[in-house]
């Protein structure tokens, strides 16, 4: 028989990291101990518990990670809850990988770059920023914010701390909303950062974030001249298949699970706002 | 085309059912006609239509899809697929034929649904025209002929003939095996139903409905209409008009552990239904008016878009006659499509 799309594949996580109270990243690879499939930055995959449920994620790992899968995992509802609960060891089940990736190689080549982060978002943004430092002559300057809560909220903070700010592929710029002890770093919202670090207009912007920090930080950068056609996001909605027929994703003309998650902001305008 | 005297048209299902399983509307004997299998004694039914859609054969309201095992860290992964026997459906409503092609869009576009291609493979639609179509008929609206329906085999039934026409491979086999139960014939008492159905269609009450105001280029036009809210204000999100709708494909995928496995299957969803679009992270469609208006946008607008201005209605009217608050697709066009047009 053909291959099912929605029968997954059998995987193992290899490694539970603690980012924060509510934050894991689990690392993933299959019973053979390798990559489960090759994806690009942006794209998504379903893990699943069975009896539990299956819930899509951002592929936090960089495609060129060649020997496994991260995802950087909110504890928010039921299978996150249970996916908290698991240990090294635990098989689960993968699917995909699903979704438009971000234009990587045509639309970014060449540019100069600017990551914006809140929270959880820099899951689906790690791939891709981490695949921009990997190749880094293909880029030009890149400018990465991004803001948390606090201090112990910063996703990849190790990471970020350890690679991202020292070996000058980038410029990174960190705020958390509130002062906090042990933080001499930047205090406030991002879109006021954004503000603040005032970016020339010719650069490409990727943004995401909770739905309120979007929306802010999309009007400071209008407010500072950039067009929505240079400004990048990726979607989440509740979705069961993946592939653009269970209809839960689906907004407008489009379903986010095949046609998304990646947008353009220009393109979001075509959309009913229902996203 | 080839036809057989209705006397003999169980000798005929005999024929197939001896090859292939038959499914063809039955009377419940309280007014209401479902699909069943034919055996010796089942009597086709002559209701205009089932109450149900004949979707349940390529697209059932549950199905299985794998099944695992799980034993302390460890999963196993169950491929429970097995390819489809044939079977035959006998008189399927040019409505509901057309409705599969609404589905094949959906299903068997890449990635093909394994399970909906197996099913749809191995099914063989013998299609029947209608005689009688009613006040809650519109196929018309969708270009659909109600005298002249597809399928693999079309067929029309006088008052005392079976008419039969092949119009697929499939259909041309099926043809083959009953060859000598039936005999050639010209098209002579089947154009005349033909002209008389067409007399009646234009007398019902839905012939004038049109499409112009929807189509795949409205959503800008159609999305902020204040009527959305007036229209959906009584919907009791329900889902009777999804379930019951031949061209809804919406699903869910669910577990179940019976206790020795863990059952991974689909069943019917509702974008009628508040939880449907929920997620721990937000609720994108937050009132009845935005579910509501997802139904029909997609119906109307979104499906078409997708797919070269076809429409995902074929105006079968069960909806029409199944709504509990008598709201339907039919009041929706008339009120926001002739205001937009």
């Amino acid at each position: 028989m053909n291959k099912e799309a929605l029968i997954p594949k059998l995987g193992v996580i290899t490694d539970v990291r603690i980012d924060t109270p509510d934050v894991k990243t689990f690392r993933v690879v299959t019973t053979d101990g390798v990559k489960p499939f090759e994806h690009r930055p942006g794209q998504c995959a379903m893990l699943s518990i069975p009896g539990v449920g299956e819930a899509m994620f951002s592929i936090t790992s960089s495609p060129t990670n060649t020997e496994f899968m991260e995802f950087s995992i909110k504890r928010c509802g039921c299978v996150t809850e249970w996916l908290h609960q698991a240990e090294a060891g635990q098989q689960v089940t993968i699917r995909g990988p699903y979704g438009k990736p971000f234009p990587v190689d045509d639309e970014f080549a060449g540019k100069d770059l600017v990551f914006i982060a809140g929270g959880i978002a820099i899951a689906p943004l790690r791939s891709v920023i981490n695949y921009c430092r990997h190749y880094r002559d293909r880029y030009g300057k890149i400018d990465i914010v991004y803001g948390a809560r606090s201090k112990d909220d910063l996703v990849d903070y190790k990471e970020i701390v350890d690679e991202w700010c020292t070996d000058g592929g980038a410029d990174v710029h960190l705020t958390i909303d509130r002062e906090q002890e042990g933080w001499d770093g930047h205090v406030g919202f991002v879109p006021s950062y954004v503000k603040e670090l005032a970016f020339s207009t010719d650069k490409t912007v990727i943004l995401c974030g909770p739905p309120i920090m979007i929306k802010f930080t999309l009007e400071a950068l209008m407010e500072m001249g950039f067009d929505k056609k240079q400004i990048y996001t990726t979607l989440e909605m509740r979705m069961k298949c993946g592939i653009g027929k269970c209809g839960r994703c689906n907004v407008g003309s489009k379903y986010i699970c095949k046609d998304g998650p990646v947008f353009r902001f220009d393109e979001l305008d075509e959309l009913p706002d229902e996203y | 085309m080839r036809k057989c005297s209705l006397t003999s048209l169980d000798a005929l299902l005999k024929k197939i059912a001896e090859q292939n399983a038959v499914y063809l509307p039955v009377d419940d004997g309280e007014g209401r006609a479902a699909y069943k299998q034919w055996e010796e004694g089942v009597k086709m039914s002559d209701a205009l239509n089932t109450v149900r859609s004949p979707k349940d054969f390529f697209f059932p309201q549950t199905e299985n899809l794998m099944e695992f095992k799980t034993e302390g860290k460890k999963i196993e992964i169950i491929d429970t697929r097995s390819e489809s026997e044939d079977f035959v459906i006998f008189g399927v409503r040019a409505c509901d034929v057309k409705s599969f092609e609404v589905l094949d869009n959906v299903f068997l576009k890449d990635p093909v649904d394994t399970y909906y291609a197996s099913r749809r493979e191995h099914g063989v639609i013998v299609s029947m025209a209608c005689t009688r179509p009613t006040e809650t008929c519109f196929c018309q609206t969708f270009g659909i002929d109600a005298a002249e329906p597809c399928g693999d085999i079309s067929a029309w039934k006088t008052e005392t003939d079976l008419y039969l026409e092949a119009k697929t491979e499939k259909g041309e086999k099926l043809m083959a095996l009953l060859e000598s139960l039936t005999e050639a014939c010209d098209s002579a008492a089947v154009e005349a139903q033909k002209k008389e159905t067409a007399e009646i269609m234009k007398k019902l009450p839905l012939a004038g409905l049109s499409t112009a105001g929807f189509g795949g280029d409205k959503t800008d036009e159609l999305f902020d209409a204040p009527e959305w809210k007036t229209l959906s204000q009584s919907c009791l999100g329900c889902g009777t008009c999804t379930f019951v709708c031949p061209t809804c494909q919406c699903y869910d995928i669910k577990d179940f552990n019976t206790g020795k496995e863990i059952i991974r299957f689909r069943c019917w969803d509702s974008c009628m239904y508040s939880e449907f679009t929920k997620m721990s992270a937000g609720q994108p469609r937050l009132s009845q008016v935005e579910r509501f208006r997802q139904r029909f946008m997609h119906k109307l607008v979104y499906y078409p878009t997708n797919n070269n201005g076809l429409y995902s209605c074929v105006g079968c009217g069960r909806c029409l006659a199944k709504c509990p608050i008598s709201m339907n697709i039919v009041k929706v066009m008339k009120t926001i499509g002739e205001k937009a047009e």
